[in-house]
């Protein structure tokens, strides 16, 4: 029986795939194209690339919202119960070394991509992204102890950001709108909001890799051993 | 300057900022901060309501791009009634919450109650497509983690399933979006209203198909529905009552407005496409009554009574052509499910806790020691099984009414029939509870539980049975909902 | 056959591969992954229909930026939820719909587990 019914969902999902293929095949052209309306309204958006524009001005709110998404995921991790941290003392030489080489790279990496997020691919998350891998690495190296369940820094390390986002679109009501940014403000007001998504999505990233229970802490785990030094 | 104070925002803003609030601040907190936002949440949808029935539908670009560049939040009478519905029972449950988890708060309840809320008003409000997607995945995802909080083995188990289930259902959601982007441009639903013709491609077919099945999945309806009981039935009570009332709710209003409208034209290409809803609802209420009659624990007896109920919705959709009777059939049940079911849950809280037992034969002689709470069980009941005057009375008079007048009484028979299964289960329930014990005097009383536990249960039900009387001004809200 | 079609012919395959993967597998990390394939799919198939004539639509590309941000949130939830299953019952893998044997045995077995 289960194993009839193993088949009859492969043949349900190949009777699907089928249809699928044929209908993208005999796709009319779409009536309506936005990539016009993007380019005409690039000017007065703030920034000068598309994907940025329409990530942060015309479609700003769903990446508002996406935002919330990822905290939820935090907090669903915090619900569920957090694992202990991470048994110490590894004697492992080239990780610690190669975290110190790299995590100034990548802190240097994660502004530029920032920085650059206006005018070619970059932008908020992918700077967080790299930040949260820097602290993920510095974790490894056992240089970076973790963060207890309760402790405040990365809490309010990630609700400021988002608070920063939440407080600019209330603000921008009076303008007429959810985040209608007033044209001559809108570059500024899109770097502010950037900035501070970077450092709460970086902790964000960074604190479901780093936030354990707090049942076995008050262990100190940053390394000992100097730049060079044999720990 | 009154634009700063526009509700459909606030309603938007506010569940976000006090959830984050409650996030840095903890648990002692959380409680006021819940209670003051839902406060002023429900003043917003007040008002929003009296501005919907002022202009029919309120519109509200976010970015202040027109679309299809940008996003536009609108609210009309659909919107409205749910937005009461949530902010309504969510306040109520948020006071039951304070006192039920006097002792132990479930790790980020609080934020994650707040996020939850904040999710569904988005979801309400939304007129774009993949907008709704994010917020579909704001409330699944929030669900999800408030089933887990603080549980063990079982609790993680139905999370887990849940979390698969949800998954596939927005996923699916999400394709449906892709293909309909591919196809004419844009997302935005009012836009698409109008592009979606008869003519429609076959690759429009397959996106309608897609998106309603993965809404279908995370509304559990028959036989999707694998997912709920063990995820209503085994987390703690105001949980439960969040995710029966409320969070079932959310996808079910997002699949009738896509069935009202962009994919309205496909729907009356085939008329015979509606009697799959009714079918699979009818199968619905007919499997999840008999499994509630069988059930063994309290609250899975009333996860399973959710099922049932869920399929009353979907009984409407054959009905909807003709006249708005079936609509304002379809919401108030929905209505008066989610008041009624909410009650329900948190009265069987109340009893387990002072009980000890979940087991539906823990609920013997309860009575006795909670009258309040078991009256609120007992009302919430009569809603269910749709005995008058209550809410759930009207919705079934007016989806007979409608029935018979379009002639499909089949439909008109499995409502009558899942009433009669209704009451089976649930005088189960007050059968026992009413049962006198042979208690002897040195037998200690069981001790009492918080007032505010009884009473917000009380006040659940009593607005479940009153929605029944005053029903007017909800079907007037409903009245100029576009079709 | 233009690159655009080439990805959405690509994305179909890979939602359907993933789909299947989620109601098939038995193992945890891979229905995640199967979930996750799936949404590479409709990404794929967003970016790849919009721009199947040639221009390139920035719409799409930042609707998938944000798919993925809701993606790794979606997983990392899951993941959570699946270290901890692991955590507390030492399995890797859940019931599924089918396994109707493995469901009773399951139901019995988290009675005795949970005291309540």
């Amino acid at each position: 029986m289960k194993r009839l019914v193993r088949w009859l969902t492969v043949l349900a999902l190949s009777g699907l795939a089928g249809a699928l293929l044929l209908a993208i095949a005999g796709l009319p052209p779409a009536p309506v194209r936005l990539a016009g309306e993007v380019a005409g309204n690039l000017a007065a958006s703030g920034v000068s690339h598309p994907v940025t524009a329409v990530l942060l001005n015309f479609r700003g709110y769903d990446t508002f919202l996406e935002v919330a998404v990822l905290i939820i995921a935090l907090l669903g991790m915090l619900a569920a119960g957090l694992p202990p941290p991470p048994p110490t003392g590894s004697r492992n030489a080239m990780l610690p070394t190669l975290a110190r080489l790299a995590v100034p790279l990548m802190v240097l990496a994660a502004t530029y991509l920032l920085w650059a997020g206006a005018f070619r691919p970059g932008g908020a998350f992918q700077a967080a992204a790299v930040l949260a891998a820097a602290a993920v690495l510095l974790h490894l190296a056992e240089i970076q102890a973790p963060w207890p369940q309760h402790a405040r820094g990365p809490r309010l390390a990630i609700a400021g950001g988002f608070l920063l986002f939440l407080a600019i679109a209330a603000a921008l009501l009076v303008n007429g709108g959810l985040l209608r940014y007033p044209p001559e403000q809108a570059g500024l007001l899109i770097v502010l909001i950037e900035s501070g998504l970077t450092v709460s999505l970086a902790v964000n990233l960074a604190a479901f890799f780093l936030l354990r229970s707090s049942s076995e802490n008050g262990q100190i785990l940053r390394s000992t051993a100097k730049m060079g030094e044999k720990p | 300057m009154n634009q700063f104070l526009d509700p459909l925002a606030w309603l938007i803003l506010l569940p976000l900022l006090w959830a984050t609030l409650a996030f840095v601040a903890g648990d002692r907190v959380g409680p006021r901060l819940a209670i003051a936002g839902l406060v002023a949440q429900l003043l917003c949808a007040l008002l929003l309501a009296q501005d919907v029935a002022r202009h029919d539908s309120i519109g509200h670009l976010a970015g202040g791009w027109v679309e299809p560049l940008g996003i536009r939040l609108f609210a009309d009478g659909l919107s409205a009634v749910m937005l009461l519905l949530t902010q309504g029972v969510a306040l109520a449950l948020v006071i039951y919450a304070r006192s039920y988890f006097s002792k132990a708060t479930p790790p980020a309840f609080w934020p994650l109650t707040g996020f939850l809320i904040a999710g569904m008003n988005a979801l309400f409000l939304s007129g774009d497509l993949f907008n709704l997607y994010v917020t579909l995945e704001l409330v699944g995802l929030a669900a999800v983690g408030l089933v887990a909080a603080g549980g063990g083995a079982a609790q993680i188990a139905a999370a887990l399933r849940y979390l698969l289930a949800t998954l596939v259902g927005s996923g699916a959601y999400l394709f449906g979006v892709a293909l309909i982007y591919g196809s004419y441009g844009t997302v935005s639903a009012s836009l698409l209203g109008d592009l979606i013709t008869a003519e429609a491609p076959l690759a429009v077919w397959l996106a309608a198909g897609l998106i309603l099945t993965g809404l279908l999945l995370k509304t559990a309806l028959f036989p999707l529905h694998f997912w709920l009981p063990p995820a209503h039935g085994g987390a703690p009570a105001p949980v439960s009552a969040l995710l029966s009332a409320l969070v079932v709710k959310a996808s079910f209003y997002l699949f009738l407005r896509l069935w009202l409208g962009p994919f309205a034209t496909l729907a009356e290409v085939q008329p015979l496409l509606a009697q799959l809803p009714a079918a699979l609802g009818a199968a619905a209420i007919l499997w999840g009554s008999w499994q509630a009659i069988r059930a063994d624990r309290l609250k899975v007896l009333i996860a399973y009574s959710t099922v049932a109920q869920i399929g009353y919705l979907f009984l409407i959709f054959p009905l909807l052509g003709s006249g708005a009777l079936a609509l304002q059939a379809g919401m108030l049940q929905a209505t008066a499910h989610g008041l009624a079911k909410a009650a329900m849950f948190i009265a069987a809280g109340t009893l387990i806790k002072v009980s000890g037992s979940e087991r539906v034969l823990g609920v013997a002689g309860a009575a006795a020691h909670l009258p309040v709470t078991l009256f609120a069980f007992a009302l919430a009941g009569v809603s269910l099984m749709g005995l008058p005057p209550s809410g759930g009375f009207l919705a079934k008079w007016l989806l007979i009414d409608a029935a018979l007048a379009q002639g499909q009484p089949w439909i008109a028979g499995v409502a009558i029939a899942g009433g009669l299964l209704a009451g089976i289960y649930v005088f189960r329930v007050l059968r026992l509870a009413f049962r006198v014990t042979a208690a002897g005097d040195d037998e200690t009383p069981p001790p009492r539980p918080a007032a505010l536990l009884e009473w917000s249960a009380f006040l659940l039900a009593a607005a479940s049975i009153l929605l029944g009387l005053f029903a007017m001004p909800l079907i007037n809200l409903l009245a100029g909902v576009a079709r | 056959m233009t690159p655009g079609l080439i990805y959405a012919v690509t994305g179909c395959l890979l939602f359907v591969l993933g789909l299947g993967g989620v109601l098939l597998l038995k193992a945890l990390l891979r229905r995640i992954l199967a979930f996750n394939l799936m949404g590479s799919g409709a990404f794929l198939v967003l970016v790849g229909l919009a721009q199947r004539d040639g221009t390139p639509d920035p719409v799409p590309q930042a609707m998938v930026l944000t798919g993925i941000v809701v993606a790794v949130a979606a997983t990392a939830l899951a993941l959570t939820l699946a270290r901890r299953w692991h955590a507390l019952t030492g399995r890797e893998d859940i019931a599924r719909v089918g396994d109707a044997g493995s469901r009773k045995r399951g139901r019995q077995s988290e009675r005795r587990n949970t005291p309540r």
